[in-house]
């Protein structure tokens, strides 16, 4: 059976999602389409996101509509089709781990394995092990664990299952800034090198912007948006729709020189050059940067004498709705689009309107990997 | 052995094999009631509930005489068991046990079913998520970590069972040898002249019995506990 094989990373493994369901007062009405990698299911919370990954897990039967993997019908109302959750191979890391208390983190690992029909092949045991970090664990009950290591741990049972597909309900959401950094890296490892598409739920834009290959937007219930993460998270309309106030541009960037002589890296990217602090940057690399809508400024001409490095020609795209004195511009500069938070005043003394040409002054900028 | 006669022994023999068959054949039932109270919601679900209790509250004697009605040889139930399956219970060592089994199974029922009612549902969808199925969800998640509810609820039975006198002596009588257990044996002894040093003797011999039960319940517990993380 090919499902016993793993998924070579060239496999174009792929998740199609469109359901409707009502639970209570809440109408989940979503569709949305996985890829190899990483996709974000991104919105505040009872926006519907970890309903919506139930539903493709079957925790949750849907009224209407259908999902499949690989071709594969999971759920198909229409004709009366519903795969129950253990037939699924959709591996399933919860927000609270949950792994068994009653068996060693070894015996929790090989869980899912054993029904898979896998048990057999010793060496994919070890490579978890080794690429999540948790082979000191092994023997050890699962409640003398740390957060972080848990959660590890629930990755690599999930992961040993063999699955289809990989769900990711805010794995991170529990774990203090120290653990979330421990794990970033083993997610983004299991990304590049599992070959199996994630669905990676969160309402962390830190974490998304991260970790996605594409975003989808949900709020609601319904799907405002999917796509590249620069598009959705640079919309101007972001923050009321995620709950982030954390508004800005994500932007992918190559470097060009690790160091100018002045301990900055000069970085490529659709907008232009950009200059940030070296920090172990190697030539040639490629690194997804963040910008927030309150680190940058527009002014209507080029800045001159002025301290800031990042100055970068565009063209207003969209100027958003007011929210207290502050209104977030959305500025096209090459293609790539920042987002300003300007004061209303500001805006209105400038004129601002689709098509202005501005510069925006970038006062900070951070790596998002 | 410890000065007991024959006669004495046989009783010590009698009840232990009593209390034994009652506590076992009472557990798988005990745990399937348990789950369908502790999970199941239906209309009759209250009233199931009230008639597993009813032995607890009626007066043993009461008990034992609708045992007597329901499984004597003339009984509705017991003449068909006796016809078809061979089985009889009337006056038997066997009647001794099911009137142990029966009056022991509430106490086993609550302890399970408080087990039950604790495990967290969250890890069987898990299980379901891992391939498994869910009778395989039940064998390798549920009963695990209804572990130490099953031993708690064992033992209350057992104990229960030893002790049972009124439902006992009522249904089967107290026939030496047959359904003569440690009570009804002290009872006789206490009966008849000159009988109270065999009386005391197994008196002894049910507080050590007694002890030992409740030493082994804790031990198995913390056991039970330690194996599925409850430290």
């Amino acid at each position: 059976m090919s499902a016993r094989q793993p998924v070579p990373p060239s496999a174009t493994a792929r998740l199609s999602v469109a359901v409707r369901h009502r639970l209570g007062a809440f109408r989940l009405d979503a569709g949305f389409s996985a890829e190899s990698g990483i996709t974000a299911l991104f919105g505040r919370s009872g926006s519907g996101k970890t309903s919506l990954v139930n539903v493709i897990a079957g925790l949750i039967r849907p009224d209407e509509g259908r999902i499949d993997i690989d071709g594969r019908i999971l759920v198909d109302t229409a004709a009366g089709i519903f795969v129950p959750p253990h037939r699924r191979r959709i591996g399933y890391v919860f927000q609270d781990a949950r792994l068994f208390p009653h068996l060693a983190v070894r015996n929790n690992l090989l869980y899912g394995r054993w029904f898979a029909g896998a048990a057999g092949r010793r060496d994919d045991f070890d490579r978890v092990v080794e690429m999540l970090g948790i082979g000191h664990l092994l023997d050890r009950r699962p409640s003398l664990l740390s957060g972080g290591e848990r959660q590890r741990v629930a990755i690599g049972r999930a992961l040993l299952s063999v699955p289809r597909v990989l769900l990711m309900d805010e794995p991170l959401a529990s774990l203090d800034p120290g653990r979330k950094a421990e794990i970033l890296p083993y997610i983004e490892r299991l990304r590049d090198e599992a070959g199996v598409p994630i669905v990676y739920v969160s309402h962390a834009i830190d974490e998304v912007a991260r970790l996605a290959g594409t975003v989808v937007l949900l709020a609601g219930g319904q799907v405002l948006a999917a796509g590249a993460p620069e598009r959705v998270l640079g919309r101007v309309d972001l923050e009321p729709l995620s709950g982030t106030d954390e508004a800005g541009a994500v932007l992918d960037a190559r470097v060009l020189r690790e160091d100018d002589g002045f301990g900055l890296a000069e970085l490529e990217t659709r907008a232009g050059r950009v200059f940030v602090p070296a920090s172990g940057l190697t030539a040639g690399r490629s690194v997804r940067l963040r910008i927030r809508a309150r680190d940058v400024m527009l002014a209507a001409d080029r800045p001159q004498g002025i301290s800031a490095l990042n100055i970068l020609a565009g063209q207003v795209a969209s100027v958003g709705a007011a929210h207290g004195a502050a209104v977030d511009v959305q500025v096209d500069c090459g293609g790539a689009l920042l987002v300003a938070r300007i004061t209303r005043r500001s805006a209105a003394q400038m004129n601002l309107a689709a098509g202005t040409p501005v510069f925006a002054v970038v006062k900070s900028v951070s790596f998002a990997s | 052995m410890l000065g007991l006669s024959d006669e004495e022994l046989t009783a010590v023999r009698l009840s232990l094999v009593v209390a034994g068959w009652a506590t076992a054949g009472s557990l798988p039932v005990a745990v399937l009631v348990a789950l369908v109270l502790g999970r199941c919601r239906f209309p009759g679900v209250g009233l199931l509930n009230g008639l597993v209790l009813l032995p607890l509250i009626l007066p043993p004697v009461v008990t034992g005489y609708l045992l007597l009605l329901l499984f004597g040889r003339r009984g509705a139930i017991g003449t068909f068991l006796a016809e078809y399956l061979g089985i009889v219970f009337a006056f038997r060592w066997t009647g001794a046990a099911l009137a142990a089994g029966v009056m022991g199974f509430p106490l086993m029922v609550r302890a399970i079913r408080l087990s039950v009612e604790a495990v967290d549902r969250r890890l069987e969808a898990a299980a379901g998520t891992l391939g498994a199925s869910p009778v395989w969800v039940f064998l390798t998640v549920t009963l695990p970590l209804m572990l130490p509810g099953i031993v708690a609820g064992a033992i209350l039975c057992f104990a229960k069972a030893m002790g049972e006198f009124g439902a006992t002596i009522t249904f089967v009588s107290s026939i030496p040898g047959e359904t003569q257990t440690l009570p009804s044996a002290i009872y006789a002894l206490t009966q008849v002249p000159g009988g109270d040093a065999g009386a005391l003797r197994l008196t002894l011999v049910s507080v050590a019995i007694a002890l030992l039960a409740l030493l082994a319940s804790e031990w198995l517990a913390r056991r039970a506990g330690r194996r599925i993380g409850l430290q």
